[in-house]
Order: C-alpha cells, then sequence, then structure tokens
C-alpha cells in the first residue's frame, strides 16, 4: 500500500485540479480511486456470491445458471382488453407478469364507485370482483407464470382474488408464484395509495405474511419499496435507507405475533429504482443487500441462511425520463437497466419511452422488453457474477452509500421509529426537500438533462400514446351490475359482518376469501374495514 | 414593500392519484418567487378546489393530475368555476398529458398544460403575465 500512496503523491503533484463532482445524493466523487480507498477486509465486506454477506449476489453463479425475470409493468381498460395485452408480452418472450391497476382499485373502491369517475382503467386495469380477476388471467395457466401484483391498501383482497382465481383453474394455493406488493409504509412515505391508518394497515399487512406462510409458501406477500420513495423526489441514500428501516418495521411486527423469523423473512421481497446516475444505483444495490443480510442476523439471528437475502425486482426510473424527445429514453432505460443487472437484480422493468406522455403503446412496450433482452443475450453482462465489483471506485461507493444508510437508520431510530416519522411528516419532509433541490439544480443547470437543459431542439414531434377507450369502462360498469344481481345477497352480507367481526382479532384472510367466494366486491370488503379502521388523512407537507 | 395584493395561487390535485412531487415542488417554487400559494393536498374534489378557490380569493387555480383522468378532473372543476361565477380565475394544469388532449383542454378553459420538463420559470413568468391581463 504505501508504494501505491506514494505512487499516487506523485501523480497528483503538479495537477491542475477540476472541482468537485458530486453523486446524485450529493457525495463528492474524486477525480480517481485506487486501492487506497477501498481497504482491505474482502472476505467481511464482500465475500462470495451466495454467501454472507451476500454483497456479490444471493446466487452463486447468478445470471449464469438463471436469467433475471423479465416482468413488464402492464394493465389498463378492463381485465379482457388486459388479458390481450398480458398474453401479447408472453408470447414476445416475457418471463413473468406484472399488474398495473387503475385508481380505483388501488384505493379499495368498485369500478361504478362515484369517486371512481374518470379514473377507470387509466392508470392499469380496473378490477372489482373475483369474476374480473378470472377474466384478467383467462387462458393463462397460473401454475406456471409468476404474477407480480402493483397493489398496496387491498393487497389482501386482490390476493384472495387471485388465490380464488387460480383454484377455478384448478392450481393449488401452494403451487402458486408471485408477488403482492403490500408495502404500506411507503405509501404514506409516497405514493399515497393508504385507504386506513398506519397500525391496522400493519395488523393488514401481517395478516398476509402470515398466511402465506402456511397456505402459499412460493409466494411473496409483500414487496419492500424504494421505488415510489425515490420517484416522489427522494436521492439514492434515502431511498435505500427509508426501504430498509421499512422492511425491519415489517420484520419487527410479525415477530411480535409470534412468527418465526425463517418461516416468513425468506419470502419478503423488495423493489428498488434504477435511475440514470449509473455507479450510484449499482453501489446502492450491493449496500443494500450487505445491509439487509448484517441487519436480520445481527437483529434476529435466523438459522437459515435465506433469511437473510435480500431480493429484489427493480424498474427503470419514469421521472428519469422526458417529455421531449422521447427517443432519448430508450437510452436511459438501457442504461438504468445495465445498472440493475450489475446490481444483481432477480427481476426488471424497463419503461417505454413514451411514458412521459401517457401509457405506453404496444410498439414502446416492445422496445422496452427488447431493451432487456439485447442485455440479456447480447452484451454478456450475465457471463460473470457481479462484473463491476472490484472496481475501486464502485467499493468505495458501496461503502459510502453504506455509511449514508446508516446514519439515517440512527435518525430513523432516533426519532421513534417509521410509524411515528410517518405521522410527524419527517420522511415526507425529507423527500420534498430533495426534490426540492434536485428542481432547484436542473432550473440553474447544475443538473443537465439532455433535451430538457441543454441540447433542445424546439417542439417535440407529437408521438403516439395509448388511448384507453371509454368502451372498456361501460363494458366493466354492465359486467359489475350483472354480478352483483346474480349472487345472494344474504351470503354476501353474512360474510362482511364477519370480517367486521373479527378485524382486530383475527387474521383476515379466510374472511376475506370467504367474502370473495360469496361475491362481495372490493368496494365492499374494503369498505366494511373502513367502518372498523377508519380512513388516513396525512398531514400536508411541502 | 408597495401594498400591490401578491398573485394568489391555489395548487390542487383532483382524483385519487398521489402523484404529488410536481405539484409540492411548484408550490414551494412559487411562493420563494413571490407569489400565495396554497397546497390543497391530494384527492381532492372539483367541489373541494373550486371552494378553496372562492374563499382564498385566488387569481390561479393549477391542478396537477398524473392519473390519466385530467379529461375528466378538469372539465369538472370548469364547469363548477363557470357555475360559481368564477371562470375570470387562471385555470392551468400539469401531468402526464398527451398533446392530443391539449386542444381540448384549451376550449374548455385550461389556458395552458404544463408537462414534465416544464422550468418553474416557464411557469412562473407564464402566470404574471396572464393575471396582469385578467387585472
Amino acid at each position: 500500500m504505501s508504494n501505491i500512496r506514494r505512487a499516487l503523491d506523485s501523480w497528483e503533484r503538479g495537477k491542475e485540479r477540476a472541482p468537485d463532482r458530486f453523486t446524485r445524493s450529493g457525495i463528492p466523487v474524486k477525480a480517481l480511486y485506487t486501492p487506497l480507498d477501498v481497504g482491505g477486509g474482502y472476505v467481511d465486506k464482500l465475500g462470495f456470491p451466495g454467501e454472507y454477506p451476500f454483497t456479490r449476489g444471493i446466487h452463486g453463479e447468478m445470471y449464469r445458471k438463471r436469467l433475471w425475470t423479465i416482468r413488464e409493468f402492464s394493465g389498463y381498460g378492463d381485465a379482457i382488453e388486459t388479458n390481450r395485452r398480458l398474453k401479447y408480452l408472453l408470447q414476445q418472450g416475457e418471463t413473468g407478469l406484472s399488474i398495473a391497476f387503475d385508481y380505483p382499485t388501488l384505493l379499495g373502491l368498485d369500478s361504478d364507485d362515484e369517486l371512481s369517475r374518470g379514473e377507470f382503467g387509466r392508470a392499469g386495469v380496473g378490477i372489482s370482483t373475483l369474476d374480473d380477476m378470472e377474466l384478467m388471467f383467462q387462458d393463462i395457466p397460473l401454475g406456471t407464470v409468476s404474477t407480480s401484483m402493483t397493489i398496496n391498501g387491498p393487497a389482501a383482497v386482490i390476493w384472495a382474488f387471485y388465490i380464488l382465481a387460480a383454484e377455478h383453474q384448478g392450481v393449488l394455493p401452494a403451487g402458486l408464484r408471485g408477488t403482492i406488493q403490500n408495502d404500506i409504509l411507503k405509501e404514506y412515505m409516497a405514493q399515497k395509495s393508504y385507504i386506513f391508518p398506519p397500525e391496522p394497515s400493519l395488523k393488514l399487512v401481517v395478516d398476509t405474511i402470515e398466511y402465506s406462510s402456511k397456505a402459499l409458501p412460493q409466494w411473496n406477500p409483500i414487496s419492500i419499496s424504494g421505488y415510489h420513495i425515490r420517484e416522489a423526489g427522494a436521492t439514492a441514500v434515502q431511498e435505500l435507507a427509508f426501504t430498509i428501516a421499512n422492511g425491519l418495521t415489517y420484520v419487527e411486527e410479525a415477530v411480535g405475533r409470534g412468527l418465526d423469523i425463517d418461516d416468513f423473512a425468506p419470502r419478503l421481497s423488495f423493489f428498488f429504482d434504477s435511475s440514470i446516475y449509473f455507479f450510484e444505483e449499482i453501489a446502492k444495490f450491493r449496500a443494500a443487500r450487505r445491509i439487509w443480510a448484517r441487519e436480520i442476523r445481527s437483529r434476529h439471528n435466523p438459522k437459515k441462511e435465506r433469511s437473510m437475502w435480500m431480493r429484489f425486482h427493480t424498474q427503470t426510473s419514469g421521472v428519469s425520463l422526458t417529455a421531449q424527445q422521447p427517443e432519448n429514453n430508450i437510452v436511459r432505460t438501457a442504461i438504468e437497466a445495465m445498472a440493475a443487472v450489475l446490481g444483481g437484480t432477480q427481476s426488471l422493468h424497463t419503461n417505454a419511452m413514451d411514458e412521459a406522455w401517457g401509457l405506453p403503446t404496444e410498439l414502446a412496450a416492445t422496445i422496452a422488453l427488447r431493451t432487456q433482452q439485447i442485455i440479456a443475450e447480447e452484451s454478456g453482462l450475465p457471463d460473470t457474477v457481479d462484473p463491476a465489483g472490484g472496481s475501486y471506485y464502485l467499493e468505495w461507493l458501496t461503502d459510502k452509500m453504506e455509511e449514508e444508510a446508516y446514519a439515517y437508520l440512527d435518525r430513523i431510530n432516533a426519532i421513534g421509529g417509521v410509524v411515528k416519522g410517518i405521522k410527524s411528516g419527517f420522511f415526507q419532509r425529507e423527500i420534498a426537500e430533495s426534490s426540492y433541490k434536485y428542481q432547484k439544480e436542473v432550473e440553474e443547470n447544475k443538473r443537465i438533462i439532455v433535451g430538457v437543459n441543454a441540447h433542445i431542439q424546439g417542439k417535440t414531434a407529437e408521438i403516439p400514446v395509448l388511448k384507453v377507450s371509454e368502451r372498456y369502462e361501460r363494458r366493466q360498469i354492465s359486467r359489475l351490475k350483472e354480478y352483483r344481481r346474480n349472487r345472494d345477497d344474504q351470503k354476501v352480507r353474512q360474510a362482511l359482518n364477519h370480517i367486521q367481526k373479527v378485524a382486530w382479532e383475527e387474521n383476515l384472510m379466510p374472511g376475506i376469501m370467504s367474502a370473495a367466494k360469496a361475491g362481495a366486491t372490493l368496494g365492499e370488503i374494503i369498505g366494511t374495514m373502513k367502518d372498523v379502521w377508519g380512513e388516513y388523512r396525512e398531514p400536508v407537507i411541502f | 414593500m408597495s401594498g400591490k395584493r401578491r398573485i394568489r395561487v391555489i395548487i390542487a390535485k383532483p382524483g385519487l392519484d398521489g402523484h404529488d412531487r410536481g405539484a409540492k415542488v411548484l408550490a414551494r417554487s412559487l411562493m420563494e418567487r413571490g407569489f400565495d400559494v396554497v397546497y390543497t393536498g391530494i384527492r381532492q374534489t372539483p367541489d373541494d378546489i373550486v371552494r378553496a378557490a372562492i374563499e382564498e380569493d385566488a387569481d390561479v387555480i393549477g391542478l396537477s393530475v398524473l392519473s390519466g383522468a385530467h379529461m375528466y378532473q378538469f372539465r369538472r372543476v370548469a364547469r363548477l368555476m363557470k357555475q360559481n361565477k368564477i371562470e375570470d380565475v387562471l385555470l392551468i394544469g400539469g401531468g402526464i398529458i398527451p398533446e392530443s388532449d391539449r386542444p381540448k383542454l384549451a376550449r374548455i378553459g385550461v389556458s395552458a398544460v404544463f408537462g414534465p420538463g416544464s422550468s418553474i420559470d416557464e411557469i412562473s413568468s407564464f402566470i404574471t403575465s396572464r393575471c396582469r391581463r385578467l387585472k
């Protein structure tokens, strides 16, 4: 090391130094990194893939053995139309499904609710009943495909619909593979699709974790998500820290109910953003695995190695896309997708170039899918494990991300934990502060966005966007009315009464399944829980 | 300081979507540029928004929608503004809004739509120039 020191000193001597640069999280970046920045401790800090602390990956052979799952987030209009798009994506080589729901569904409202007007099928597919769920997956074999569903407040109900739809296909719950996002804490922090107050929401999340550990051992009952925190304006460091804090909160809640760490921790999954500042993203993923493994081991002492795995899905950054010169978004997405792969993701969604304008057209969605296929099959990135590992810069930055994340974890601890921080607006304020700072940097041209504040080309040519026909809404509402007419209202009422009675006392999953089977709608089931638990109003902070 | 009243802006999120990053950044940025700003928070109905505009005696209503429900929500706000005789209040919008919807929004009284990549300067000078003209 001392001869490196000497050589470095002489290299630096007499050089005119350019001003410091900073990562997106504000970490200063030097001109050059050397072995002096990394230090020792290879086994302790990095180790081997598939071994603690999993910095280099959770599997020994990573993508040499199995590629990440190509999972394009999709859904619009009604169940019938979305079924068509899902089948198209599977035919094009997608390897897992990922469902986007519309706002009424995300908030537990039926498609014909007064508040749903104008929103049906716009930001995703509208699902109100078990029948809708069955139609969405018609002719898609749920015993072989895995499905990820981006649903939070009403996740338990949507999951019940899915389990029952699979049963009707002849697939038993134990054979189902997939994920419900079900991460309510980040809803209060960032995405804002909360329904109930935090305490009952957490109770319901633990119900699903407990239920899956018993009946659906291959299911991920939660996807602890940094994505939305980041997109709402957080830095990579904040995304990392808040996500891990949320994850540890769920673990404590589940352990608090008496669950054994090894019965549920292996099925906890995560979801991160991959934005455009390349190395900081790769470092974030690697630091995340290491912190999670360390914290689970030191706090909960699991027996299974898998309990310490951080498995995660990644989506490229929607916010990084520009409305101006939209074709440039293909390039941004490719860079972000590469960072996710170099970070060791388990599955990946690549955004389409037209998403600053609307939902993706079939062509734009296909290019996004092809981007992943090019990385997977042409670039050679999957040929060795953690190919960027060992870069002096990357290893230094991985350590730095870890250090900064721990500083946040200490602060969160000091303010009394995640739920307290949500109620006092701590997280919301931190995120608002970062997004404001970022916008200011863009306005002042300290951050360059090609096509926005540099290399501007005048008026952007209009690109085609997906039109969501109003025909879908009419079709959905008439089907929904028909569905309500054909059920036994007495049975529905009984099932809902039962949910109301046991909401706090028992695991709600069996009750929700019975209600869904009896024909209760999403809005009715969630409405019953609102009667017991009330609705959350957030402190407005900006 | 002159006694001149500052331009008063309501930034509101109608409908169900919770994407409030743009609305919040804009609210704060306009405040720093000397506007009086009220940010309503998410999940506001058009009635809530128009009532707030009347109570606050607003000069401008800025609506932000990223869920695709902009046609429906903006139209309802515009209609309520007319019913309440406050159509002289400047109505602007932002969010994920396809180019092809913009002429339709203009026809119902949305004076400008600011999509992703719009700068705060652009928005604030638009407001200032239009409010001067309205007065």
